[in-house]
């Protein structure tokens, strides 16, 4: 056991499992001499070489077009984007080959592919840099979208997608690449995507969040000192939808929080599943704590702009006294 | 520590160089100022984001002041420009006060795009300046929609024409974007008046060019691909940049082709703040700092245009204190509102969403930072 930052445990994890599978290799923009933007991949040039960690040009079409083709000839691609607003560019590739090869070719051929991406706000970068696009993604049947919360969850739920025989995006939140660290074991292990955490139990009203959020609903269920279940969904697709039923059913009370913006988010299809499978047992309207419908402003607002402790706070107070 | 070779290039080929005589001596003192306020501007960007002043990202111009100049300095005030990320220097060579760019450095209300674009996004519709975009590549089309619209105003509305020629900048890493491909494509098969230069400093981000790109050293012959005229001219050189777009520009304009430039240059920092240059060597660096395009004008200056060492520093020092109004004009300017969160997504003051979406914590927390609240 050590005792891990994020980076360093997705950087353990893709050792191990390049050490493990040769045909694993991981390929983007400065993710070989350079460690990538982030310096998740230090070090997995010198051990691994140019062949397997690929320094490619500069065109994030090209980079997720090559690794499908890649992945459909028997290949594990781990392909990064550098943040997720440069996904745009990729997203036709990603949307209209990764997402449907399966199906097109009635499983005649499929994509096993990771796309890492550091995703999300909190380190004072503009837009295109910081912002939260789980929804569009989860939207497009055929792709799974992960999201870890802590360096341990990060560790095993990237050893799956790597292992997953599925196109997977693999966000990563930069708000928590160092924010904190945890012990993390040596060995592999696999956390199941399609799995979510009972971060805390409680019997007053149910959370659920996910990515760098988990983090600041913590924060706001220690200071309301109340009885509060925390759930961290950390796979948005597939969603492990039954543990979040059973909460609901327990507390009668449901409280969601994302940082992408409100309007279609995540949070509204959690809380239509909610509405439509534990009608019976509300108490109290299903609050919904987001982003704002706008564009990821700029640093001077951006702490307005993400959910914080105060704002989850007031829709706990709210939602328990309904 | 990767050491790079660069790639043997195609020689410099600046056309009917002969031809293009240099503007006034006046206009020459002017672009030595504007290149000394550009390199002055960055390095007080570079000390606000070192002390925090300044978020988000930042992307210096510092080595590559001649080609945004030169380049500009071959253009209409009223033509169209757009670039990348880097784009401090285009947007101040276009006439952007700076105190308008400092303050959207540092996320204030008085910055061009309200303190909400930051860095990257540098915009001035006054001067004609359309950007400032963080995607590598993305603005290649955009340049070439602008030259489109140009071209469009003169023969289907209107009664005058303008021949306006489009400038679109990009760095060399973008050429490998479909994008950039895409747009030169167009542009060239609707005959549009678009230059699209390559700001070629040899690096896309950390990753050399004859690592990332195919026949990096020839990279005109894409535009060959396109049956466009193309050119390799030294950006390092503010003179040489203007007597080799100047020509160009001219043609593009008469004929309503497009062109594509290979303009050698050389970023003297990292891609961004945090890069720590491992990818080449402290020797290459030193070499090209010899080229420095501020120097090579000022000398130019003092041997042929009548201007001394004393009136170069007397420009730096007028060029110093500028920027330290700027800087402190910025200081002073508020932050935002939390309003402007809402402000501009639509051309609705709120949006559609008004009533619904507004959050009530939102509306008190503005009113306690501002007495008006006009939701």
């Amino acid at each position: 056991m050590a005792n891990l930052t994020m980076v360093q445990a997705i950087n353990q994890a893709l050792a191990q499992e390049m050490e493990r599978d040769d045909r694993i290799l991981v390929m983007g923009e400065d993710v070989g001499h350079n460690g990538g933007v982030f310096r998740v991949t230090e070090g997995l040039h010198e051990q691994f070489g140019s062949d397997r960690v690929v320094d490619t040009p500069l065109a994030e079409s090209g980079i997720i077009g090559t690794a499908i083709g890649l992945a459909m000839a028997g290949l594990r691609p781990v392909p990064e984007i550098q943040f997720e607003g440069f996904l745009g560019p990729a997203y036709d590739q990603i949307c209209t080959h990764a997402a449907r090869m399966r199906l097109r070719t009635r499983a005649g051929l499929t994509v096993p592919m990771t796309i890492r991406v550091p995703v999300g706000g909190g380190i004072h970068a503009p837009e295109l840099h910081s912002d939260s696009p789980e929804a569009i993604y989860s939207h497009n049947p055929g792709i799974k979208v992960v999201m870890p919360s802590s360096p341990y969850d990060a560790k095993g739920l990237l050893l799956s997608a790597l292992r997953d025989p599925d196109p997977v995006i693999f966000f990563e939140p930069k708000r928590i690449y160092r924010a904190f660290r945890e012990e993390v074991p040596e060995d592999a292990y696999t956390i199941p995507i399609g799995s979510s955490r009972l971060v805390r139990e409680g019997s007053e009203l149910t959370m659920v969040s996910w990515g760098a959020t988990v983090v600041q609903c913590m924060n706001a269920i220690e200071q309301s000192g109340r009885d509060i279940e925390l759930i961290d969904l950390r796979t948005i697709n597939p969603m492990d939808f039954d543990p979040i039923a059973q909460s609901v059913e327990k507390t009668g009370r449901a409280v969601i929080c994302h940082e992408a913006p409100r309007n279609c988010g995540v949070g509204a299809e959690l809380s239509a599943r909610i509405m439509e499978e534990c009608f019976l047992h509300l108490e109290a309207p299903v609050q919904r704590v987001a982003g704002f419908d706008t564009i990821m402003p700029y640093y001077k607002l951006e702490l307005d702009y993400l959910p914080d402790a105060e704002r989850i706070g007031k829709a706990i107070a709210e939602t328990a006294a309904y | 520590m990767t050491t790079t070779t660069m790639p043997k290039t195609d020689q410099v080929t600046t056309p009917s160089t002969a031809q293009t005589p240099l503007p006034d001596a006046d206009t020459l003192r002017k672009w030595l100022r504007d290149m000394m306020l550009i390199r002055e501007f960055e390095v007080r960007s570079m000390q606000a984001y070192q002390n925090k002043l300044a978020g988000g990202f930042l992307h210096v111009y510092n080595g590559q002041e001649a080609v945004a100049v030169g380049c500009i300095g071959a253009l209409r005030p009223d033509d169209p420009v757009i670039t990348a990320y880097r784009d401090h220097g285009h947007a101040l060579a276009r006439g952007m006060d700076p105190k308008v760019g400092m303050a959207e450095l540092f996320g204030r209300i008085g910055g061009c795009a309200k303190g909400k674009g930051g860095s990257m996004h540098f915009f001035d519709a006054e001067h004609h300046m359309y950007g400032g975009h963080g995607i590598v590549g993305a603005q290649a089309p955009l340049g070439a929609g602008l030259a489109f619209a140009t071209k469009y105003r003169d023969e289907v509305m209107g009664s005058s024409k303008n021949n306006h020629v489009t400038l679109c900048f990009m760095g060399d890493g973008a050429i490998n974007q479909g994008a950039v491909h895409e747009a030169m494509n167009l542009a060239a098969v609707l005959s549009l008046p678009v230059i699209f230069i390559v700001e070629n400093n040899f690096y896309a981000m950390g990753t050399a060019i004859d690592r990332s790109t195919a026949a990096a050293g020839h990279i005109c012959d894409r535009a060959a691909g396109y049956e466009m005229e193309s050119a390799v001219v030294d950006g390092m050189d503010v003179l040489e940049v203007y007597r080799g777009m100047k020509p160009l520009v001219d043609y593009c304009r008469e004929t309503s082709k497009p062109v594509f430039v290979d303009m050698r240059c050389y970023r003297f920092k990292g891609h961004s703040m945090s890069d720590p240059r491992k990818y080449r060597t402290h020797d290459e660096e030193a070499k090209w700092e010899l080229e420095d395009p501020i120097e090579r004008l000022a000398a130019h200056l003092q041997g042929a245009g009548g201007v001394t060492a004393e009136d170069t520093k007397a420009m730096a020092k007028t060029v110093r204190q500028e920027i330290r109004a700027a800087v402190d004009w910025a200081k002073q300017s508020p932050e935002p509102p939390i309003e402007e969160l809402y402000h501009d997504v639509y051309v609705d003051r709120w949006g559609p969403y008004t009533g619904t979406s507004v959050p009530s914590f939102m509306q008190r927390r503005s009113s306690d930072r501002e007495q008006t609240n006009d939701a």
